[in-house]
């Protein structure tokens, strides 16, 4: 009990340090222009973000960039200058898909992947370390001397966490 | 030169299906015992010597086509479309790996070596290296097929042979651009090596764990040259491509990305095949994975699947590729459902927090990074498919969903280590993680403090908010690390009264698999804190006129001169511009812009100054045609340097742990009892 006391007190801690830290000071201004540019692709064809192409006479970067000012200082949302490009050049000069429709599989999927991944990891690590917990008495008792020593210097020699 | 090297071709293609037949033939006769006209071993031995020979015959067909490069044989079509006469003589042996013909040659050549040396090493253990070296075979029918009838090096040219050949893509002249592919194709086609043995192994149910200690320096160079061949790449794109970074989530990137990812996967779990007898099919089909991901990366570049900007390389071998990983496929699950009753796990988990499950964990995290990136990769195939709507799948998507998996397979790299073979006690868990705790926090804090924000305007900043994980974890994990290397040296210390340092040397020499990994470890957490710093990148451009300034981060850059210069191959116009640090002359830069007289492609020359804490990146962009002056673009990368050293520790880890211990290792001890088979014989077999 006193042991978990510690541990609470050091978390509590390391917390009220960290929530200080994040009071100290203001942030920078963000640019809305250096955002969406990177939400976008040249549509040259060079498969570039549309605010680090920069190959020389590029056709149509610096024509993207201009309508994206454009657009930022008319007063659009992001989502309608994003829609607008979607709908000049079609999706693929989107970065990366969208949160609807099919395009939301593609975000789904990994993490789904990894949840599942893991939690059946889990699962058969918890079903053998029960089965191994149930059987190791038999175990012991019937194992020859031969086997019960070889299980000992295994146990000794593997024991320091050898790599 | 054309007839000889097609000739060498072809007689290689002849050995290497003599290879696979007699050998197989052979194989089987001894599997079954079935009582043939001619021994055997003596048709084994006459498959493996063909085998041999195919790696002359393949070396004769390259020298041929770097020969004819060299004396400008323009009436190949290879040659003609990938050289040129002004071509400086380092770029001409680029031109054997700069098309489709001539990379598929270097890999066939690539292949016949590794085969060469297996096949000269056979005496290790006859049978398991004659089942392997029969199976590399076969994937050198294919290669050479390939050669032979789809994509031909010799093919001549129709037509008035011109005077001149085309030239080398621009992008490939550089320095890297010689080593940079030479090293990836060594780690593709190198895990065709393990691959082999694998499922020879698998095949002649081979008993026990040796063929993993038989593979396991093949892995570990395969994994090397891979992982070197990886960074050159990525340091040819930051110095060449002139856009400031390295890595940009192109298809081919992630296709040399997947298989090294399978790849470390493997060389973390085969330590528990090899100490506990466990995962064995896991680990077969990680190296499967490996194998066909190989494969797969050749398909992506060169099958025009997805759009990339390897595009000069595409043609219409796909569907070669897609037949043999079919075959191959085929092959590794009728032989693993055959002998899956081989593979059965000797021991299982205990516990959730142990050694073990750490390993699994790693493994999990590796397999799901790559799955994202493979999916990431076909995404805008499988949506096409389904939704007939291409969509772009770039770094905005890699950066949310493949970074916080590289954190947390981070977080497992400091945490494996510290946790003890079969299950952890509370007591051993607080002695061990008390120190990296501390420290994670301290730098999180010491970060916040120093201005690394995790929000912008009342919302996450994402970059900020990685780049405070990963330093955090970054310098917990190098204290796990420093102090597994501190409490062995001081045991050593303590026995035998010397310092720190020789003890240090000491530990590390008797255990070299055990620290050379945690070398590889401190490499990794090295390139993560360079990776990190791009989240605080800075970047100006402006038009200079002659002694204009412009300034950026502590940098101001005066414009003191432009001038132009020629030679043979291209034309170049550069600037000069002299930087200032705190009001004193520092140093010159010189950014250059190429043009290439044979083709007319321009190409940015990068100048960079690279220090620990930052690289100054200039560059010349080009002259703005109303003005006619140049305009510099200047960036200033944080850490990027860290990223180059930590591949300098990870190859010395590597290196390292490739040398033999001193003595055996402590943990060297394997569960199972079988003895594998020590006569250099052919007897016996299962299929």
């Amino acid at each position: 009990m006193k042991r978990l006391s510690f541990w609470i007190k050091t978390a509590q801690a390391a917390l009220l340090a960290i929530a200080v830290c994040f009071s100290l000071g203001a942030t920078d201004a963000g640019s809305r222009y250096t955002d969406l540019n990177h939400r976008l692709m040249c549509t040259c064809g060079c498969a570039q973000i549309l605010g680090e192409c920069n190959h020389v006479g590029c056709p149509n970067s610096a024509g993207e960039l201009s309508e994206l000012r454009a657009d930022i200082q008319g007063g659009a949302s992001d989502k309608e200058i994003l829609d607008s490009f979607v709908g000049k050049y079609g999706a693929i000069v989107l970065a990366a898909p969208t949160t609807h429709g099919f395009d939301l599989v593609a975000w789904i999927a990994p993490f789904a992947v990894f949840a599942a991944a893991s939690l059946g990891t889990i699962l058969l690590v918890r079903r053998w370390s029960v089965g191994k917990t149930q059987t190791a008495a038999a175990d012991t008792s019937t194992m020859d001397p031969a086997e019960r020593e070889r299980h000992e210097q295994i146990r000794r020699e593997t024991g320091d966490g050898g790599f | 030169m054309a007839a000889f090297g097609s000739f060498a071709l072809l007689i290689a293609l002849a050995l290497a299906a003599y290879n696979l037949l007699a050998g197989s033939l052979a194989l089987r006769w001894i599997a079954t015992g079935q009582p043939a006209a001619i021994s055997p071993e003596r048709l084994a031995d006459t498959a493996r010597r063909a085998g041999i020979a195919v790696f002359i015959a393949v070396t004769a067909a390259a020298f041929a086509l770097i020969w004819s490069v060299f004396t400008n044989d323009f009436s190949i079509t290879y040659i003609m479309e990938h050289s040129n006469r002004a071509l400086p003589g380092a770029y001409k042996f680029s031109a054997l790996w700069s098309g489709q013909e001539g990379s598929l040659l270097l890999w066939a050549w690539l292949l016949g070596t590794y085969g060469f040396v297996l096949r000269l090493t056979h005496k290790t253990d006859v049978k398991l290296y004659a089942y392997a070296g029969t199976i590399l075979a076969g994937v050198q029918v294919f290669f050479l097929a390939v050669l032979c009838f789809a994509a031909p090096p010799f093919a001549l040219y129709q037509g008035v042979i011109p005077d001149d050949g085309n030239g080398l893509n621009p992008l490939l002249q550089y320095p890297e651009m010689v080593i940079h592919p030479p090293m990836l194709y060594l780690g593709y086609v190198g895990f065709s090596v393990p691959f082999c043995f694998a499922l020879g192994a698998l095949m002649m149910r081979y008993p026990g764990e040796k063929w993993i200690k038989v593979t396991r320096v093949w892995t570990m160079v395969t994994w090397l040259f891979l992982t070197a061949g990886i960074f050159l790449g990525m340091h040819w794109a930051y110095a060449v491509l002139g856009w400031g970074g390295y890595w940009g989530w192109d298809p081919v990137e992630n296709a040399s990305f997947m298989p090294w990812l399978t790849g470390t996967a493997f060389l973390h779990s085969v330590m528990m095949q090899e100490k506990k007898g466990m995962m064995k099919s896991w680990n077969v089909w990680l190296i499967f994975s490996t194998f066909l991901l190989t494969l797969l990366g050749t398909l992506l570049t060169r099958a025009g699947l997805v759009s990339s900007v390897h595009a000069f390389a595409q043609s219409s071998i796909g569907t070669w590729f897609v037949v043999f990983m079919g075959i191959v496929l085929a092959v590794c699950i009728f032989t693993y459902v055959l002998q899956r009753s081989h593979l059965k796990s000797e021991h299982h988990l205990e516990s959730l927090v142990s050694r073990e499950s750490s390993f699994l964990f790693n493994n999990l995290v590796l397999l799901t990074a790559c799955f994202v990136i493979l999916w990431g990769t076909l995404f805008p195939v499988i949506s096409e498919y389904v939704v007939g709507n291409k969509v772009t799948v770039g770094a905005p998507f890699y950066n949310r969903v493949a970074i916080p998996i590289g954190i947390f397979l981070l977080l497992l790299t400091g945490v494996g280590p510290l946790l003890p073979w079969r299950a952890a006690s509370f007591k051993s868990i607080r002695r061990n993680f008390v120190l990296p705790v501390i420290m994670f926090w301290v730098t999180a804090i010491v970060c916040l403090v120093a201005g690394v924000r995790p929000w912008q305007d009342g919302a996450i900043d994402q970059g900020n908010f990685y780049a405070l994980v990963a330093f955090s974890v970054s310098v917990a994990v190098l204290t796990a690390i420093f102090s597994e290397f501190i409490r062995g040296a001081g045991v050593i210390s303590r026995q035998t009264g010397k310092n720190v340092f020789e003890a240090t040397w000491l530990l590390t020499r008797r255990n070299t698999r055990r620290y050379g990994g945690y070398i590889i470890h401190i490499g990794v957490v090295i390139v993560v804190i360079g990776l990190a710093g791009s989240a605080f990148d800075r970047n100006t451009e402006s038009e200079l006129a002659l002694h204009d300034k412009m300034t950026i981060g502590p940098y101001t850059l005066e414009c003191v001169g432009f001038t132009q210069d020629s030679n043979l191959n291209y034309n170049s116009e550069y600037a000069l511009l002299d930087v200032y640090k705190g009001g004193k002359k520092q140093f010159q830069m010189t950014p250059e812009k190429r043009v290439y007289l044979i083709t007319g492609q321009p190409q940015t020359m990068v100048a960079i100054h690279s220090i620990p804490s930052w690289d100054l990146y200039v560059v010349y962009e080009g002259t703005n045609p109303d003005t006619g002056q140049p305009i510099i673009k200047a960036i200033l990368n944080p850490l990027v340097g860290w990223i180059w050293a930590g591949l300098v520790v990870l190859v010395f880890g590597t290196l390292v742990a490739l040398v033999p211990s001193l003595s055996p290792s402590t943990a060297s001890v394997r569960v199972p009892a079988r003895a594998a088979p020590s006569e250099p014989a052919l007897k016996g077999g299962h299929i």
